[in-house]
């Protein structure tokens, strides 16, 4: 009997990490299906141009003021932190190419996603988690309104609209918080400011890479925020699990994500 | 469909976008420099070229008067054949020479056109005669030392 208990334990919790897996990698093929599925019928969400413009209404222009102010404190510190380590080196000059290369290439995408991520993506999944908890959706279906078109394709396609744009806002920002602090608090003279970031800053591998980049994060970031609504248990806690997981998985399929791009993009074009 | 306030606020939030996105090519990077100048190509071989990189610039008197638009080697005389795109508004006599140069002790390195004398101006796929290599800093750490080490011998 002493040593029945033990195997009963290990059975039991290699049958439970059995389960997990399994449900991870099921809920990881309902994942797919779901996104193919947004995609064949995101015709019906254009068709009906009010629905999108509307979700970038509450994706895009509601986050613009976080997105906004973030990017001037960003690229104000990048000013002051990198005059800080260039002037020791006595180039100073240069700020304008470290402001503006860290905000284009790496920080505009990957912060303005992260905002992206907690300011709308959880705002999207608790919406649609909670239209599931008041059988709305099912009322949709009732009515033979396909959901997917009717609720799931706008909220995708508003995110993926909005997210390059949010980036492209929070990089130019940032570079102007560089600018005031840079060469109006600090001195860097202000000709070689602009024209060493011109001279080094390539639109197409570095701002083009970098909208690439955020368009990325949009769709991962979207995708992974309407199919935790979608799929969130119809309670007021899983609901709230699934708020919480957007934030968390996004934030980090946005890390990850973003070192791999950087690791295809970069190295290769570095290396000319 | 009626128009409602939110659209007011989508237009300006894309065109907002949009405008990031252009101030990032026109301002921060060089897009207005590149894609409206008229340029004509002139070639130059090369011992050495360096560190010298695919659009690295070409100046003249120091002021920037084209880009480097092509490295390649060349197969029969070993060397590095270097293509230069040079801002049509902007013409050099044949035999003008051109040497590889270090912006600063560690910095980039860029082309350097000296104008000649001669009155006919360089035209498109002319080749330049007269180049000078990139002064490899190694090499040049090496022979002094070598130079050093010999003194020091002939001293004893």
């Amino acid at each position: 009997m002493a040593e029945q208990a033990p195997s009963g334990g290990l059975r039991h919790g290699l049958e439970r990490l059995g389960h997990g897996i399994t449900s991870k990698i099921w809920r990881l093929g309902f994942a797919a299906r779901f996104f193919l599925y947004i995609l064949l019928h995101s015709g019906t969400a254009f068709g009906r141009f009010r629905l999108p413009v509307r979700e970038i209404y509450f994706a895009g222009v509601l986050s613009l003021i976080i997105i906004l102010v973030s990017g001037l404190f960003v690229g104000m510190v990048l000013g002051l932190q990198g005059y800080d380590t260039l002037q020791r080196y006595g180039s100073s000059e240069a700020l304008g190419i470290l402001v503006a290369l860290s905000l284009v290439r790496e920080l505009g995408p990957v912060v303005a996603g992260l905002l992206f991520a907690s300011r709308a993506g959880s705002a999207i999944t608790a919406e649609i988690g909670l239209m599931k908890a008041t059988e709305q959706i099912a009322a949709m279906e009732m009515m033979a309104v396909d959901p997917i078109a009717r609720v799931i394709a706008p909220r995708f396609w508003a995110g993926v609209i909005s997210m390059p744009l949010l980036a492209a806002l929070f990089s130019a920002t940032g570079i102007f918080g560089g600018y005031l602090v840079g060469v109006q608090l600090i001195g860097v003279d202000e000709g070689a400011f602009w024209s060493q970031m011109q001279a080094s800053v390539d639109v197409r591998n570095d701002i083009l890479n970098g909208v690439i980049k955020s368009l990325v994060f949009g769709v991962a970031v979207t995708w992974i925020a309407v199919f935790e609504g979608y799929d969130a248990p119809p309670t007021a806690e899983g609901v709230s699990g699934a708020t919480t997981r957007t934030v968390v998985t996004s934030s980090l399929a946005i890390l990850a994500l973003d070192f791999v791009l950087t690791a295809l993009m970069f190295t290769g074009g570095n290396a000319r | 469909m009626k128009r409602s306030t939110i659209d007011i606020w989508v237009g300006a939030f894309v065109a907002a976008g949009f405008a990031g996105l252009l101030f990032l090519a026109l301002k921060v990077g060089n897009l207005a420099s590149f894609s409206t100048s008229q340029t004509y190509q002139v070639e130059a071989k090369f011992a050495n070229i360096g560190g010298l990189k695919v659009r690295a610039p070409i100046k003249s008197a120091g002021v920037v008067v084209g880009r480097v638009s092509d490295v390649r080697f060349d197969n029969e005389s070993y060397e590095a054949v270097v293509s230069f795109s040079i801002d049509a508004g902007y013409q050099f006599p044949r035999d003008t020479s051109a040497k590889i140069l270090t912006s600063g002790l560690l910095g980039e390195q860029y082309v350097g056109l000296e104008a000649g004398g001669d009155g006919v101006m360089l035209k498109n796929g002319d080749r330049l005669r007269l180049t000078q290599s990139a002064v490899v800093l190694e090499n040049l750490i090496s022979q002094f030392l070598f130079n050093k080490a010999a003194e020091g011998k002939d001293g004893k």
